[in-house]
């Protein structure tokens, strides 16, 4: 049996109130909140985020055999973002990673691929979803990253939804589309696609039940994922599926995440199903897609730590909208008198993958010393070249002590500082994110999370910082 | 082996200092053939005398070559030394040895920085092609020192306020020193309530914790101490001389609580021990502490043996360290009021002891302990920051020790 074995979801902490862009540019007001990536988050870090999240069993992580990161704003062009992803996660060197980036339907694709992979596969689905101040684009957008594991059965990786049944079509369709370096994207006129996604969703559907020789109305969760919200409802309203079995689309709260949105939807519907559930996901888009999945007895036991309805719960008060454009980039702000920060350098940083991207320190194999950043000499017992891996991006720490620097270069001050002392040992300086000044205390609880510290000079620099803990006690140190 | 230290085998004879302020005017070159002069003509010599030349500079230039060019000097000895914020302290110190040992009759230790070329506010320093994963190039000098701040009061239990209330005692009390030194950056006393409110830097520090930005340079001149009256009736004999660069060790290992630098408490017991100091609050008639950040100068009472641990904050406050207390501590006003001009500020500290010791300080700036028969100065010298630094400590007198 093949199928689902994990899953883990990603909603960014910050959120943006539609009525503070309305009140701010004079527009009508717009009900809800939607999701804001962090001025130190881009769809590679958040990617790493949500698969971090489904990675948390042990000895899954040797079991990928390939990651595909799909996004619609891909950090970088021509260099892999997915190779960060697969840095960060420590994957073995031999697992392929690679983008499947530019249209908001490669999200269906990384899907799609992944459930009919020989491989355990692991499918990354990250947006980060922008537009022009004013624009539906902008308050109906939402940032997030969702990610999948399929695979077969095994003791301790199971498999918690059966694909029972997939199927896509394709359709050119001149719906939405975006110049490559555009700030937006632009759309035709609405009604234009939208009898031909009802269409397409139709046939899709149709498809998909008949090789599982299903009927609509066995659908217990049904789910549908697109940019074009009209053309989504109505798939929701005809489709024939029983009006319980409907979910919502969190949009009121996170808004549309484009490419990673399927992938929400698909985590929120597993944090909450039951076992021997079936689950339509239906996305839209350039055509469309269908995944059935049954959800099995082993679900329970194996959900996200980190449900998507908890994510939405603990984010923080909506940012002001000028922070959000400055964070954006919208809003060009006038910068410290300060230098430049500096970019990262390929050498120094390529030598380092295991610490930088990973967050692996050492331990001294003679006096069990823990060194953050990893040292050939043993600080404490100055033995040379005795030392172990000692992954660390899952232990949680207490903050020693911290402070606010006000002077520090950085896209959102002031920078919040912690010197993290670890459970188990070790201790490392870093900056405290997703946090306020009240946040920074002696003795607060703090995890890792993996950022994008900063761009400069044309290089994104990614790194790991701490923050709260909101979700309760993490993993147990070994 | 063995650490033995050079007590009075040599002795400083001239020294010129510059004032310290925002030079716009004036070029490092300029500020280096102006504190150059000043020495060479206390000491009553010429360029000429002088055998080889310690040049500290962090960022003002490079190579032997930024003082001999400067100068013009005719195919001298001269080294550049960096050692972060301890740079001039570190010129000052191999001139010494070069002394005591024999290679040269008279050396210069000189130190200068520029720092107010660059626009921007702070230290610009200089870095390295990194990987872009750890903190050392994202955090501030406030913003390190004030790491300091939460944790002591933590340990000590002091609220937050009562915290403010002695950092903010100690940049008063360097402002008034400074209030009566014209060569100081800042000549002016602040109001503790000013120093108070001022706006926040970073964590709890103000702008007037903060040391500020300047330029200037400082030089001294080091003879053999037989030779010394030779050069001068009053010179300064240096009693002893320590330097420490830390394991490094503080922000990788949690039992460092930042209420404290190891480097300081070492380099301050090996000075002691080559001066022969049992009791530094009582034989000190002067401290220059390098007080870059309020917390800075506090942690340091402690750790330079002059209070008790937990106990700076309470001498702070008492006045313990003031001109007229019982252990002046930068009665030139320090850092606080002279800025960092980071390859002179060790060497402006010798300044201040060169005329404390020789009763050359102004009147109202002469500290009292003198009278009481001290003659003793030390002088300490840090660069880094709370768990990874250097630390330089000298001690000197006025007279020989039998």
């Amino acid at each position: 049996m093949a199928g689902l074995i994990a899953y883990g979801a990603y909603v960014p902490h910050h959120r943006l109130a539609r009525a503070d862009i309305a009140a701010t540019l004079g527009t009508r007001a717009v009900k809800g909140t939607r999701s804001v990536a962090g001025y130190d988050e881009d769809t590679t870090s958040m990617a790493v985020e949500a698969a971090r999240g489904a990675l948390t069993a042990d000895g899954l992580r040797p079991r990928v055999g390939q990651l595909f990161l799909a996004t619609a704003a891909p950090a970088y062009l021509d260099k892999t973002n997915a190779t960060a992803v697969h840095a960060a996660l420590s994957l073995d060197e031999h697992v392929l990673a690679v983008d499947m980036a530019g249209s908001v339907r490669s999200g269906l694709g990384a899907l799609v691929t992944a459930a009919r992979s020989a491989v355990p596969t692991l499918a990354v689905l990250s947006d980060l979803r922008t537009g022009l101040p004013g624009g539906t684009d902008e308050s109906a957008g939402g940032d997030g990253a969702a990610a999948f594991v399929f695979g077969g059965h095994r003791d301790g990786a199971p498999v918690i939804a059966e694909l029972l049944a997939h199927d896509t079509v394709s359709d050119e369709l001149l719906d939405r589309w975006r110049l490559p370096g555009a700030p937006a994207s632009r759309v035709w006129e609405e009604r234009f696609a939208e009898e031909i996604y009802v269409d397409l969703a139709g046939k899709a559907l149709g498809a998909a039940l008949d090789r599982a020789k299903l009927s609509a109305d066995a659908v217990d969760h049904f789910a549908v994922a697109g940019l074009h919200a009209r053309a989504c409802a109505a798939v929701r309203r005809t489709a024939g599926v029983r009006p319980e079995a409907v979910t919502g689309d969190l949009t009121a709260a996170i808004g549309n995440a484009g490419t990673a949105q399927p992938g929400l939807l698909l985590a929120d519907v597993l944090d909450r199903a039951q076992p021997g559930e079936t689950i339509a996901l239906v996305v839209l888009g350039d055509g469309a897609g269908v995944l059935l999945l049954r959800t099995t007895d082993a679900l329970p036991a194996h959900r996200a730590a980190r449900p998507v309805a908890a994510q939405i719960a603990t984010g923080s008060a909506p940012v002001p909208y000028a922070t959000y454009l400055t964070w954006r980039g919208l809003l060009d702000r006038e910068p410290p008198r300060r230098p430049d920060p500096e970019p990262p350098y390929a050498p120094p940083a390529h030598r380092r993958n295991g610490w930088k991207y990973g967050f692996i320190a050492s331990r001294c194999e003679k006096c069990g010393t823990r060194h953050l950043p990893p040292d050939r000499v043993c600080v404490s017992c100055r033995s040379v070249d005795a030392m172990t891996d000692e992954p660390m991006e899952h232990v949680q720490g207490t903050v020693a002590t911290f402070t606010v620097d006000r002077l520090a270069h950085t896209p959102s001050p002031p920078m919040l500082v912690v010197v993290v002392d670890y459970d188990g040992g070790g201790r490392f300086r870093c900056q405290l994110t997703d946090a306020t000044e009240a946040d920074a205390v002696i003795g607060a609880r703090v995890e890792m999370t993996f950022r994008r510290t900063v761009t400069a000079a044309g290089v994104h620099n990614y790194f790991w910082k701490a923050r709260p803990v909101r979700f309760g006690a993490g993993p147990e140190e070994d | 082996m063995g650490s033995h230290g050079i007590r009075d085998r040599v002795a400083i004879v001239g020294m010129g200092c510059t004032t310290f302020g925002e030079h716009w005017t004036r070029s490092a070159d300029d500020l280096l053939v102006d504190a150059v002069g000043e020495a060479v003509t206390s000491a009553g010599i010429t360029l000429d005398d002088i055998d080889a030349f310690w040049f500290g500079t962090q960022a003002s230039g490079v190579s032997g070559l930024a003082l001999s060019r400067a100068l013009h000097l005719p195919n001298k000895p001269v080294t550049r030394v960096e050692n972060m914020c301890a740079t001039g302290s570190e010129a000052l110190r191999n001139a010494c040895y070069a002394v005591a040992s024999g290679a040269y009759d008279v050396a210069m230790a000189v130190g200068v920085e520029k720092l107010k070329d660059s626009g921007m506010s702070g230290l610009s320093g200089t870095t390295m092609p990194g990987a872009g994963d750890d903190s050392r190039g994202e955090i501030t000098a406030p913003a390190n020192f004030s790491l300091l701040a939460p944790a002591y009061a933590a340990k000590y239990g002091l609220d937050e306020d009562e915290m403010k209330d002695v950092i903010t005692r100690i940049a008063w009390k360097n402002h008034v020193n400074g209030a009566r030194n014209p060569r100081a950056q800042f000549r002016k006393e602040v109001p503790l309530e000013r120093i108070r409110s001022a706006p926040i830097v970073a964590g709890m520090l103000g702008v007037f914790d903060c040391s500020g930005v300047s330029d200037g340079s400082a030089a001294a001149i080091v003879v053999r101490a037989e030779d010394a009256y030779r050069y001068t009736d009053k010179p300064v004999f240096v009693k002893a001389l320590s330097f420490v660069a830390g394991p490094a060790d503080g922000l990788m290992d949690p039992e460092y609580d930042f209420t404290t630098f190891p480097e300081v408490v070492a380099s301050a017991q090996e000075a002691y021990r080559q001066a022969g100091i049992t009791d530094p609050r009582t034989e000190l008639a002067l401290a220059e502490v390098h007080d870059c950040f309020t917390p800075t100068e506090l942690v340091l009472m402690e750790d330079l043996g002059f209070s008790d641990r937990g106990q700076a904050w309470k001498d702070v406050t008492s006045g313990q360290f003031d001109l007229d207390g019982g252990l002046p501590v930068n009665p030139d006003g320090g850092l606080k009021a002279f800025g960092h001009p980071i390859g002179a500020s060790g060497l402006r500290m010798m300044f201040e002891a060169w005329l404390q010791l020789r009763g050359e300080a102004p009147p109202d700036r002469t500290v009292r302990t003198l009278a009481e028969g001290r003659s003793l100065a030390l002088t300490h010298n840090l660069g880094g920051g709370p768990g990874e630094c250097v630390s330089f400590v000298s001690v000197v007198g006025s007279e020989l020790t039998d």
